[in-house]
């Protein structure tokens, strides 16, 4: 078996997502290609040799040399502040990749999904969601989606774009927009009772988010009966 | 000189004696399994040591409390890339339990509920280099970190060291555990970046 190697990895592209979160599209010659759900790892190397490295979600199915990354940036944080705003566009960056068998949906799923997000927990999420529209993937896809208030929502265009058997809730915890009935609280059992019904004995669950989300949420889903073995997570934070 | 991140300064250069390679320091203890956290009551709680003949001993939670007990810090590699120096676990070196078994076998397989598994040499859960621990920090170990027990294997990535532990199975053959299937390193030095197959 050989090492997965490191890949000089070129920006083309930064665009906002929402006032502290970007998504990054690098150019990567030699990408292998990846599955919805895995992740990079990105390296950074400062004019003395210092190297700091950071794990990034991939938000976009496997498209050649095109790799796209969700950078939520953290105060104070020493790569990802540099990422958001910093790295100049046609600048190089190191990454290695793809990583993670476990957090995946694999092509041609027929069984029932469920994704629940929590914040920059999306990322992955929406790889998921963007293949299930490109119909690599068929069963029946369902996304609950918690941020705190419309401003910190990602990826606006992918809600807007309804596509058949993809079903969306948007699950506000602080600010709702008007017309929400639901009103601003954390995630509950009555959000996820339908969808963890909907799951049935094939289906599996991804949830993804800050270490508390996911612990909640994961509960909430056993909570209703949702077998243990059928819900993945992956936690950050 | 560099090509690569123009402009990119980091933080303050760590010393590299207690930094293993591609690490960050963290003050946090950041959470990360594979799925839902099992909640395990120490009332039905039992760890297990199965040999390569199949013979099974038991401790219940109340006799494996009951076993010297060790106070022990260090500083713990996870393969997320995040180090955490001194931290302090309190608990059972494995070698109290071994002393019981009559093996011959070189490996283990460890078995936590929710059907998480990791293998490592039987060699490295012994000579003081491995616990069952109970206890984080002064506190009972919390369900997310693995309690009410969980394995503590320090000089491995943080993986090896299994949440809610329940056993150990001893085997001739070395057998890949959940995340050593999935892509992960068979034996994980952080020492020597031992991240995924073929590091």
């Amino acid at each position: 078996m050989r090492p997965v190697p490191w890949r000089p990895a070129r920006l083309l592209a930064r665009s906002p997502q929402t006032p502290t979160a970007r998504t990054l599209v690098f150019s990567v010659p030699g990408w292998p290609g990846h599955l919805p759900g895995q992740h990079v790892d990105v390296r950074l190397t400062a004019a003395d040799g210092y190297r700091a490295v950071r794990s990034y979600s991939l938000a976009a199915p496997a498209d050649g040399e095109r790799v796209e990354l969700g950078v939520q940036s953290v105060p104070g944080g020493e790569v990802s502040p540099y990422l958001a705003d910093v790295l100049p566009v046609d600048a190089l960056v190191e990454v290695r990749g793809p990583l993670g068998n476990w957090f995946v949906l694999r092509p041609g799923t027929l069984a029932p999904v469920l994704l629940v997000a929590g914040g920059a927990g999306v990322v992955p999420l929406v790889s998921m969601v963007r293949a299930h529209r490109a119909a690599a993937l068929r069963g029946p896809l369902r996304l609950l989606y918690s941020v705190r208030g419309p401003d910190d929502l990602w990826y606006r265009e992918q809600w807007a774009d309804r596509h058949a058997d993809f079903d969306l809730a948007l699950l506000y915890t602080r600010v709702a927009p008007p017309g929400d009935r639901r009103g601003p609280e954390r995630i509950t059992a009555r959000d996820l009772a339908a969808a963890a019904a909907a799951l049935g004995p094939d289906g599996t669950a991804y949830v993804c988010g800050p270490t508390g989300f996911v612990e909640s949420a994961a509960d909430l889903l056993t909570g209703l009966g949702v077998d243990p073995a059928t819900v993945r997570t992956e936690r950050f934070g | 000189m560099t090509s690569f991140s123009p402009g990119f300064q980091g933080r303050g250069r760590r010393p590299a004696d207690r930094l293993p390679p591609g690490q960050y320091p963290t003050e946090q203890f950041p959470v990360l399994s594979a799925g839902p956290t099992p909640k395990v009551p120490t009332a039905t709680w039992e760890f297990t040591v199965t040999t390569e003949r199949g013979a099974t001993h038991r401790w219940s939670w109340e006799q494996m409390m009951a076993l010297p007990q060790e106070d022990t810090v260090h500083d713990i590699h996870c393969v997320t890339r995040w180090t955490k120096f001194d931290t302090h676990w309190r608990g059972v070196p494995l070698d109290v339990f071994l002393a019981e078994v009559d093996t011959s076998a070189d490996f283990a397989v460890v078995a936590g509920h929710g059907g998480y598994t990791t293998n490592l040499p039987l060699q490295d859960l012994r000579d003081g280099r491995a616990w069952l621990v109970h206890s984080y920090d002064g506190y009972p170990l919390s369900p997310e970190h693995g309690g009410p027990a969980r394995l503590l294997v320090p000089h491995l990535y943080f993986w090896k060291s299994a949440k809610w532990v329940r056993g150990l199975r001893l085997t001739h053959e070395d057998e890949p555990g959940f995340w050593e299937g999935a892509g992960y390193h068979d034996y994980g030095d952080p020492w020597r970046e031992q991240r995924t197959w073929g590091d």
